[in-house]
């Protein structure tokens, strides 16, 4: 198991990064893709931005982009006709058990 | 470098049914010895093995299981592409010099692991591909308003083309009517818009200039290839443009020294209705925006030019073998050997296979 997976499984969303050149590394891996040297690790910024979504039965799921770079999939915590591509929403939990999740709330009751 | 035919083929049918990989792999197989003269086994230098299975070293287990002893032999995994990655693989042999004739064979189970890609973390939950799919949709809805009707035309078109395929998973028709109110898997996605991962397994039979003509009299060539790999996560995608899939092709174009225009018959990966629309129009088969249009057209006018087989959507889709099948029926239409399937004065076509959500798309060009 990675730092990444370790970490979601403990409830945090951390994401790599490389200090020499000044850029998150994601998706997560053990060496910066540029210059091949060792990442460091940090939590995610808990606010991010929609980019799609769609909905199975009453499951809202959306890509959310972190930071402008870091994107994930997630469920969203709210009616389909109440959110659109670009609102913010808020990391809510983040957990790994058979497979990722990731959950999200619509920030300020947008 | 050498110029590279293909000189045989074999197909089976798609099914639900659970055969065992080697079966599969067999059963086509033995139909390039079965179709092609002058064959035989001495002659094959390379064995070339496509698919997701977890089984272990089946190029060599094909090549025993067929009597063949070849120089080189593997197995080549790339998901949803791995067929037209081993079909480069085999081109490269021949063109390189170190093989002269290649045995191309794919072949997948109903219930194959190349659906799900395990190592992208980034898909969450949600991991099945009919939520990329879903994704693709509805980001192409919103920036180009397509419909729920335009997209069914897709389904439409591809499930009645796959009535004259006899290997076709599918052969029932659909109307519109019916495509849109089938089962929503998704608010943007009906269960007629998705094609259904099946077992099924293609091959070919690829050699040099020198000894194309002892096999067929009618040699098929691969006159362009392109092929890119933007990533393998999905979330990285651009949501509304196949961007490896424009790179591939004007890569292939390149190679063919031809433009789109020149392209009379295409087979395009279909996985989700929504995907043959980006596909057409990002293969600069029309103009974007046009994808649409361009489909709905082909469907009014019976006109086959775009997956005539059916698509994944109407002949389903056994991963491995699904870029060997793209490239049989493109063989078979610049034959003039397509049957019912048969569009009119057909020189070159084009074959599009793609992974992951386009994360990869591999484009070959034929010529008769």
């Amino acid at each position: 198991m990675n730092k990444f997976e370790s970490e979601l499984k403990a409830g945090n969303f951390v994401t790599s990064e490389c200090t020499y050149c000044d850029r998150i590394v994601w998706p997560p891996s053990d060496y910066c893709n540029i210059c091949f040297k060792e990442v460091s690790w940090r939590k995610v910024s808990e606010s991010g931005i929609i980019v799609e979504l769609s909905r199975k039965e009453n499951d809202v799921f959306c890509i959310t982009e972190f930071e402008s770079k870091i994107r994930v999939m997630g469920k969203l915590n709210t009616k389909i006709n109440a959110a659109k591509p670009g609102q913010t929403v808020k990391l809510t939990k983040c957990l790994s058990n058979d497979k990722n999740g990731f959950f999200f709330s619509l920030e300020n009751n947008q | 470098m050498k110029k590279v035919a293909v000189v045989g083929y074999g197909s089976t049918k798609f099914t639900k049914d659970e055969l065992s990989i080697e079966s599969l792999l067999l059963e086509s197989t033995k139909q390039v010895f079965d179709t092609t003269k002058n064959l035989s086994q001495d002659i094959i230098d390379g064995v070339i093995v496509s698919t997701n299975d977890n089984s272990k070293y089946l190029g060599a287990i094909l090549s025993e299981l067929s009597g063949i002893k070849p120089k080189i032999s593997h197995t080549v995994e790339h998901l949803c592409s791995s067929g037209s990655s081993a079909v480069i693989s085999g081109f490269s042999y021949i063109a390189s010099g170190l093989a002269d004739t290649v045995l191309v064979t794919g072949a997948d189970k109903i219930g194959n692991p190349g659906q799900i890609l395990e190592w992208d973390k980034s898909r969450g939950e949600y991991d099945h591909p009919i939520y990329w799919a879903s994704m693709f949709t509805k980001a192409h809805k919103r920036q180009f308003s397509t419909t729920d009707e335009e997209l069914a035309i897709v389904s439409a078109k591809n499930h009645k083309q796959a009535m004259d395929n006899p290997n076709a998973y599918s052969h029932k028709p659909y109307t519109i009517s019916e495509i849109m109110n089938s089962k929503n898997v998704t608010d943007d996605l009906r269960i007629l818009d998705c094609s259904y991962s099946c077992s099924g397994s293609s091959s070919i039979l690829l050699t040099s200039e020198e000894n194309a003509k002892k096999f067929t009299d009618e040699p098929i060539w691969i006159s362009g290839i392109g092929q890119k790999t933007n990533s393998a996560s999905f979330t990285k995608n651009d949501l509304t443009t196949l961007s490896s899939t424009v790179t591939a092709a004007n890569d292939a174009y390149k190679m063919a020294k031809i433009t789109s225009e020149k392209i009379d018959i295409a087979e395009i990966h279909d996985a989700f209705s929504v995907c043959e629309l980006m596909a057409v129009e990002d293969l600069s088969l029309t103009e974007k925006n046009t994808g649409a249009s361009y489909i709905r057209n082909l469907f009014n006018t019976e006109d086959r030019k775009i997956n005539p087989r059916g698509g994944l959507i109407g002949a389903g889709h056994p991963l491995g073998a699904t870029g060997i099948a793209q490239v049989v029926e493109i063989t078979q239409q610049l034959q003039n050997k397509a049957k019912n399937r048969q569009i009119s004065n057909a020189k070159r076509g084009l074959t599009h296979n793609m992974s992951a959500a386009a994360t990869s798309s591999t484009v070959l060009v034929l010529e008769s």
